[in-house]
């Protein structure tokens, strides 16, 4: 939604708590914890195949709960009627927890990467790219509002996994990230601040050479 | 996390109001999901316990201290803020690859995920309502500066400010300017001058 107009003020709340009802601990927990849990890309995209309505009423951890659900219905891992009835349909096998209370902390902070081998990278540190004007349907961590805008790379991060293929269970399909820099007028359009700007994280296959 | 909201012994009013709708429909899943052997409920304690209590704002005030203090540190956190980070002892998911940007008199960092939540949990826990909410998403990128004003942050204009759009697994930390007047404190006194809203940028210490 970057570049939106029209939510408003944005509203800070003094002292706030971790999670404001305990039933969004819980919830982001189940997430956490459900044999849904781990690709984080199809998490995402489960989340923003919520109908736009929907999306933009809900609370984060409604869009948590939505998700957890939906995922565990997608995933056979309960039924509809389990979901509306609260109850385990007798005949269903008894599963393992895949995440036991003993493995919480090592899985909470154990390091983790997702930088991955891959060919040299196309793009060097200063060179001039396009984000392509691309409109894919699944999954893209490419924002509609750099697309089609001349950036500078400032940063090779490696080859990481590719959130477009990795959210539709087409592996983990790594590609180069670079940190690119736009000028705020190059976004924005002459109004804006000369010297001000967004830095974005963006996959090889956004990028075109400018 | 000095705020223990889920110590329920003291009887704010809405303890006395029914369970919401929501509230039952999380209990029910949670149960469901016990009965069929898919979580271990001891597990969702222990996650819930981790977010409210060992992760948080504290974190990143320490990092951002022994930068200031550390020049050899803060070299290392400028150059992989990611082992700098470990250091610590700060690390896991949501925060698998730090890069720590600087503000300096010239320069202010702010930081947003405009396409979800993005948020560096080991060093700042998990991100506050606003972060999270489509004004800030929507114009943090657009508006930086109208953003700040509404948090009384106020730059002057010949400041170049640099937004930060978490749109990878790449996750950022603001190292602000340490305060004038704080020579004599050592890392501890400083640490507590480090907020959170600093760290994310959208104020100034």
């Amino acid at each position: 939604m970057g570049g939106m107009h029209g939510f408003g003020p944005v509203a800070p709340e003094t002292d706030e708590p971790v999670f404001h009802h305990r039933w969004e601990g819980r919830v982001h927990a189940l997430n956490l914890s459900s044999p849904t849990r781990g690709n984080i890309d199809a998490g995402r995209h489960r989340i923003e195949r919520l109908p736009p309505a929907d999306y933009l009423r809900m609370s984060y951890y409604e869009k948590w709960l939505a998700r957890v659900e939906l995922l565990l219905l997608e995933g056979g891992f309960v039924t509809a009627q389990e979901l509306t009835t609260g109850r385990a349909d007798p005949a269903a096998p008894k599963s393992t927890p895949v995440r036991p209370a003993s493995q919480v902390t090592s899985a909470l902070t154990g390091p983790y990467s997702y930088v991955r081998e891959s060919d040299a990278p196309a793009f060097a540190v200063g060179d001039r790219v396009r984000a392509l004007n691309l409109n894919p349907t699944g999954h893209t961590r490419l924002p509609r509002y750099v697309r089609g805008r001349v950036g500078v790379i400032e940063r090779l991060h490696g080859a990481h996994v590719w959130p477009d293929a990795h959210a539709h269970g087409l592996g983990e399909d790594p590609h180069h990230l670079y940190g690119v820099a736009f000028s705020a007028r190059e976004l924005w359009g002459p109004d804006a601040p000369v010297r001000d700007s967004v830095r974005l994280d963006l996959w090889e296959p956004y990028l075109e050479r400018a | 996390m000095a705020h223990d909201h889920h110590d329920h012994d003291h009887g704010h009013d809405h303890e006395q109001e029914p369970p919401s709708d929501i509230a039952l429909r999380v209990k029910a899943l949670e149960s469901l999901l016990v009965e069929k052997g898919l979580v271990d409920p001891a597990a969702l304690d222990a996650i819930v316990d981790h977010y409210e209590h060992k992760v948080g704002p504290r974190n990143g005030a320490r990092v951002v201290a022994k930068a200031w203090t550390d020049p050899a540190y803060r070299a290392r956190l400028m150059d992989d803020a990611t082992a700098a980070i470990a250091e610590l002892d700060f690390t896991g998911r949501q925060g698998e690859h730090m890069v720590a940007v600087e503000n300096g008199p010239g320069v202010h960092n702010l930081v947003v995920c405009t396409l979800c939540s993005c948020y560096p949990w080991p060093v700042l826990g998990l991100p506050p309502v606003w972060y999270k909410s489509a004004p800030y998403r929507s114009r943090a990128v657009i508006d930086p500066r109208g953003v700040l004003a509404e948090f009384g942050t106020e730059l002057p204009e010949d400041v170049e400010v640099r937004v930060w759009d978490s749109t990878a697994e790449v996750r950022y930390l603001v190292i602000p300017v340490r305060p004038a007047g704080t020579d004599g404190l050592d890392e501890a006194a400083l640490a507590d001058l480090v907020t959170r809203d600093g760290m994310i940028g959208t104020t100034r210490l």
